[in-house]
């Protein structure tokens, strides 16, 4: 289990100990920052922050000694715009706030790349980039084969301005299968490392179209998609318009419908050896992002969606207002320990499968990314 | 010759020292800059080469106009202070 958590909040990045008198925040790093994304290698224990300065623009720093000394490393770089893509953004329309392809705005995503690719790293981006790395972040080349993709020019931004790339699922047992998720623009799936690309979310539904184009593929808002460790097929999608699922690797996606409170939500985490069993963290829904009745709860299913615990032991109970975001709810490689972090900063953690709840912080900044340390 | 100050705020980030350089437009002045900076490029300018949304330049007291290009024409005793705007935060 482990005995480590990071939270990258809107404030600055925080590291938490488990010590014998419990859980305390042992460091704060880059404070008065806006910490985006982080990772924890667990192939060479670097450590990844990624902060947007706002005025000075995104960055990346690492640290190879778990947090004790930082240096900046590179970003993701956008490709020139050109004439060609100003005519073929004009032409596929707008799809609500206008669409900016041209710069890097955001670190939405940071994977490691299979145990067989050491250094390398996936970054999902906004506006819409998939990037990898070879070399720990010290350069980053943009995935041609899925930008380049004509579909592209039609995702859209849900939520953000321009849409962006928050879920890269690296399969296991095979590091050349990796799923992305995309805000808007559906489920994206490759077999060989990134050569090609389908998108793969067939049976998703998209309540914001018009009635005719809900299920296009290629227009889905997944919030945040996870892939079951020990069964890569099977994956889990907490959706704008509810919660789904797929025993196929995403050739066909089925709605777990009848979810109370609400299927409304952004985060999602899978059991690592069990696919039946998931996590969420709901809100009222799209035009109320609220705890229900101000009642903050996760549902947990342990049968594959057929049904769900309400689980609110240690969570407030009335007039709560926090929301947790698409990184904001993570697992432990080993599956005994669970946290979450809100839009409030307020941080808990559970070590029974979140059949109760403990509150580590009431006041932090609020809280974009949480996640354990692997085990080392 | 024209030179080139930067807000104390990105010092915290990048180093960034007031220099004096050659130039005659804002983007020639500042490409000398970031030839010696390396690091401090890509605080100032995006993907594109354009400046920041939210960073804005004064030429001897007086926005720049092209934040696209940095066209704006600068002479040998021009003070060209790169800042932050208030409009990003």
């Amino acid at each position: 289990m482990s005995d480590r958590l990071y939270a990258a909040t809107r404030k600055g990045f925080f590291t938490l100990d488990r010590k014998s008198s419990g859980w305390t925040i042992s460091k704060v790093d880059f404070l008065g920052m806006n910490a985006t994304m982080l990772l924890d290698d667990p192939r060479d224990g670097m450590l990844y922050v990624a902060l947007d300065h706002g005025h000075f623009g995104v960055k990346l720093h690492r640290s190879p000694d778990g947090g004790q000394t930082w240096e900046e490393c590179a970003v993701p770089q956008y490709p020139k715009f050109t004439d060609e893509d100003q005519k073929k953004q004009a032409e596929s329309g707008e799809f609500g706030a206008r669409r900016d392809f041209s710069s890097l705005q955001e670190i939405w995503e940071l994977t490691p790349g299979g145990p067989d690719q050491p250094g390398v790293l996936w970054a999902g981006t906004i506006p819409g980039g998939l990037f990898r790395s070879a070399d720990q972040g010290s350069s980053w080349q943009l995935v041609r084969t899925l930008w380049e993709r004509e579909e592209r020019w039609r995702w859209f931004g849900g939520g953000k301005d321009s849409p962006g790339i928050h879920s890269v699922a690296v399969n296991p047992a095979d590091s050349q299968h990796v799923t992305v998720g995309i805000s808007c623009g559906g489920a994206w799936v490759t077999e060989d490392g990134g050569a090609s690309w389908q998108c793969r979310s067939t049976g998703m539904r998209a309540d914001y179209l018009p009635p005719d184009q809900a299920g296009d593929p290629n227009a889905q808002d997944p919030h945040r998609l996870v892939q079951c460790r020990s069964r890569p097929e099977m994956l889990w999608v907490q959706h704008h318009n509810g919660i789904f699922r797929t025993t196929d690797g995403g050739r066909q996606w089925t709605e777990i419908e009848d979810v109370l409170p609400s299927a409304f939500g952004f985060a999602v985490i899978v059991h690592p050896e069990d696919p039946e069993t998931a996590w969420f963290v709901p809100g009222v829904k799209d035009e109320c992002r609220v705890p229900v009745d101000g009642a903050l709860v996760v549902t947990r299913t342990r049968d594959g969606g057929q049904s769900f615990d309400v689980l609110c032991q240690g969570l407030p109970g009335k007039h709560c207002y926090d929301i947790v975001f698409r990184h904001g709810l993570d697992i432990d490689s080993t599956g005994a320990r669970l946290a979450m972090g809100s839009s409030t900063g307020s941080l808990w953690y559970s070590d029974n499968l979140g059949d109760t709840w403990q509150c580590l912080a009431n006041h932090l900044p609020p809280i974009y990314c949480v996640r354990f340390a692997p085990r080392r | 010759m024209p030179r080139v100050v930067f807000t104390a705020n990105l010092n915290r980030h990048v180093d960034c020292p007031d220099v004096v350089v050659h130039g005659n437009t804002v983007q020639q002045a500042l490409e000398t800059v970031f030839a010696d900076h390396r690091a401090l490029r890509n605080y100032v300018v995006d993907d594109q080469d354009r400046l920041r949304t939210h960073m804005v330049v004064f030429v001897d007291g007086q926005p720049i106009k092209d934040r696209d290009r940095l066209s704006d024409p600068v002479s040998e005793a021009s003070e060209i202070y790169v800042m932050q705007a208030l409009s990003g935060g």
